[in-house]
């Protein structure tokens, strides 16, 4: 499932196969492309292998999780089975990531300031440490950068934390940021700040972003474009705009029907029956077979091909909502 | 207050001391809150972290002690009642939690923790009704009599909200307090049980204290919505038009910030940090004063009055 892109990917995930003990598979055969400059938001709900799909990228998969198929291409080099010291010393480019809640990440007893140089002394030994550190918070903007380098973390609000963990993310000059969740603990009103020095940083720094999110919010407003994962596998990718517009999975347009409306008169929102299959209980058929409102005997029956669109979408269904997609 | 109302809370206040810096600083978590909750409604209390508002659902609840003020229920202040009496009123005021992994005990089964309040004020009159009433419960709640004999472990998180709910209208009470109760679930999740509870909002006739971060979901289930700021509330509206037409800037604050899934409203680069104050630094004036852009030489030295700026909508802003 991957887009025409006008330039080479930084990043490039191909048909990646994650499993537990190497047989029960948590990634399902996942493709997609990245280019620098570019937010792909890989949207899911809880549980559907897009974390797991950015550890193995970073080569962080817990023990007993392996890659048992596909490749991850940084920079045009195959860095599938390569520890992360490895990529460094064959200069295939860097993936810095970004968690959920930065108090998790960060040490509590030691300064901000002394966090972030210790990341510019491992990845940037010809740089002066405190000019660099100085230099970090002013790109996320941070205000007051020479007072708030001093303090701890937990004196700092969730925001400023997330953007503290944002600046030791730079500090390694990566080419691919991987954002996981990133936001889903902070308040909207910090929230839509955060967002948008991502979005500055990505244009600015030509990085390639793969932003985690269970938020199609999120993902509207910030993502380039989008890839909708669920149970393990991606069920629909596409260009913001037409899928939002138009989407062709019916999981996809089921999550969409789920968000609230305030402007709606019904006093009840649309859901989606049952809930997601675990890892184990995925057979081989269509995954969403169990909860479609379009499914059919053949949804039961092996793999679901993928169809595209001219709009540039891809969508792994036998019944998608636009009748025009071809195989 | 008028004849309709179910929960009547006056001037409520809750701060804590926390000491910081080597020195001590009050938080004033609920600052001189009123708010009258009218029988049949959902009344949705929204507002971003540490602005109070489940700091209000505990000591309404008696959780936690108030400093000041009246929760008044069936003409008695809740907060002036013993022990054994408060226990009492918690039958007919019951509530549901954000998290359901941690609300119910995971060595007790479903039933047996759906029971629990009936069990301890005996209004099962045999094991027979006791059955029947958890049976029902569960049944309204869409799992069916036969999740009684199950395990927390054995639920989803959607399944374990659903006993959460079970467990709070068991004793049929007039009232739910419910605070966060979808934050923790899968969208999909989150509107099965947000349906379920207006659902049995209708059906058993109750009246919903409705808690969230979320304006979108508070807007879409609430008939009236209160929004605090700092522990205090800025604004009260029927949910539609506080939704269309904010009045207090903060409300208006919130509702752009909302991430909408309309890529025609773009994030398109930076701005500034812009946050709320520290609770430990005690303002005069506005709260909002320092983030607002309508304010003015006042707004630093008076606090804003909440009031009627026409006929039920109230604004604490000196400007709207």
């Amino acid at each position: 499932m991957t887009g025409a892109h006008t330039t080479d990917p930084i990043l490039s995930v191909n048909d990646l196969v994650v499993a537990v003990a190497g047989r029960i598979k948590i990634v399902r055969g996942v493709s997609f492309d990245i280019a620098p400059g570019e937010i792909l938001g890989l949207v899911g709900e809880s549980g559907c292998g897009k974390s797991m799909t950015s550890l193995a990228a970073m080569g962080l998969l817990p023990p007993a999780i392996g890659v048992t198929k596909g490749r991850i291409l940084l920079g045009g080099t195959d860095i599938t089975r390569l520890a992360p010291h490895e990529r460094v010393e064959r200069g295939c480019g860097r993936i810095a990531m970004i968690f959920q809640e930065p108090m998790t990440s960060l040490n509590p007893v030691l300064r901000i300031g002394d966090q972030i140089e210790e990341a510019i002394r491992v990845h940037d030994p010809d740089v002066v440490p405190a000019v660099r550190a100085r230099e970090l918070l002013d790109m996320v903007r941070i205000p007051d950068a020479a007072h708030q380098l001093s303090a701890f973390p937990h004196e700092l609000s969730g925001g400023m934390r997330q953007r503290v963990m944002i600046a030791i993310a730079l500090a390694c000059r990566p080419s691919v940021l991987i954002a996981d969740e990133p936001t889903t603990a902070l308040d909207v009103t910090v929230q839509r700040q955060v967002l948008g020095l991502i979005r500055e940083l990505c244009d600015t720094l030509d990085m390639g972003v793969l932003f985690i999110t269970h938020d199609l919010g999120v993902v509207a407003q910030l993502a380039d474009r989008v890839a909708v994962m669920y149970a393990g596998g991606l069920v629909e990718t596409g260009d913001v705009v037409p899928l939002f517009a138009a989407p062709l999975h019916p999981y996809t347009a089921g999550l969409m029907g789920c968000l609230p409306d305030p402007d709606s008169d019904d006093p009840l929102l649309a859901t989606i029956p049952g809930s997601a299959p675990r890892p184990d209980e995925v057979g081989d058929g269509c995954p969403f077979a169990p909860r479609c409102p379009r499914v059919a005997d053949i949804c039961r029956r092996g793999a679901v091909p993928v169809r595209h669109t001219d709009t540039g979408q891809a969508v792994r269904c036998h019944f998608p909502l636009n009748g025009e997609a071809s195989t | 207050m008028t004849d309709d109302t179910v929960l009547d809370i006056r001037n409520l206040s809750k701060a804590y001391h926390v000491r910081r810096g080597g020195k001590n600083h009050e938080v004033r978590a609920v600052d001189d809150i009123s708010l009258a909750v009218r029988a049949g409604e959902t009344l949705g209390i929204v507002g971003e972290s540490g602005c109070g508002k489940s700091s209000l659902a505990r000591a309404v609840m008696g959780l936690t002690r108030a400093d000041g003020g009246k929760v008044i229920h069936d003409g008695v202040d809740l907060l002036t009642l013993d022990r054994r009496s408060l226990a009492r009123a918690r039958l007919r005021i019951r509530m549901v939690f954000q998290d359901p992994y941690a609300s119910l005990d995971p060595r007790r089964s479903v039933g047996d923790s759906v029971a629990e309040a009936g069990d301890i004020h005996g209004i099962f009159e045999s094991s027979a009704e006791r059955k029947r009433l958890v049976g029902e419960a569960l049944d309204r709640v869409g799992l069916g009599a036969g999740f009684a004999d199950r395990f927390p472990h054995e639920l989803s998180g959607g399944q374990r909200q659903r006993v959460g709910i079970a467990r709070a209208i068991l004793p049929e009470p007039e009232l739910v307090i419910a605070d966060e109760p979808v934050s923790a679930l899968d969208v999909s999740i989150q509107a099965q049980v947000l349906n379920l509870l207006a659902e049995l909002k209708n059906r058993l006739g109750l009246t919903l204290l409705f808690i969230s971060h979320d304006l979108s979901v508070v807007a879409k289930i609430s008939d009236r919505v209160a929004v605090l700021y700092m522990g205090r509330v800025v604004e009260i509206a029927p949910a539609r038009p506080l939704f269309s037409d904010p009045r207090h800037p903060y409300t208006e604050l919130l509702i752009q910030a909302i991430p909408r899934p309309d890529p025609s409203t773009r994030i398109t680069g930076a701005i500034d940090p812009d946050e709320p104050p520290s609770r430990f630094a005690r303002l005069a004036g506005c709260p909002f004063r320092d983030r607002c852009p309508r304010r003015t030489e006042i707004c630093a030295t008076d606090a804003p009055e909440l009031r009627e700026i026409e006929p039920g909508r109230f604004v604490s802003c000196h400007h709207a």
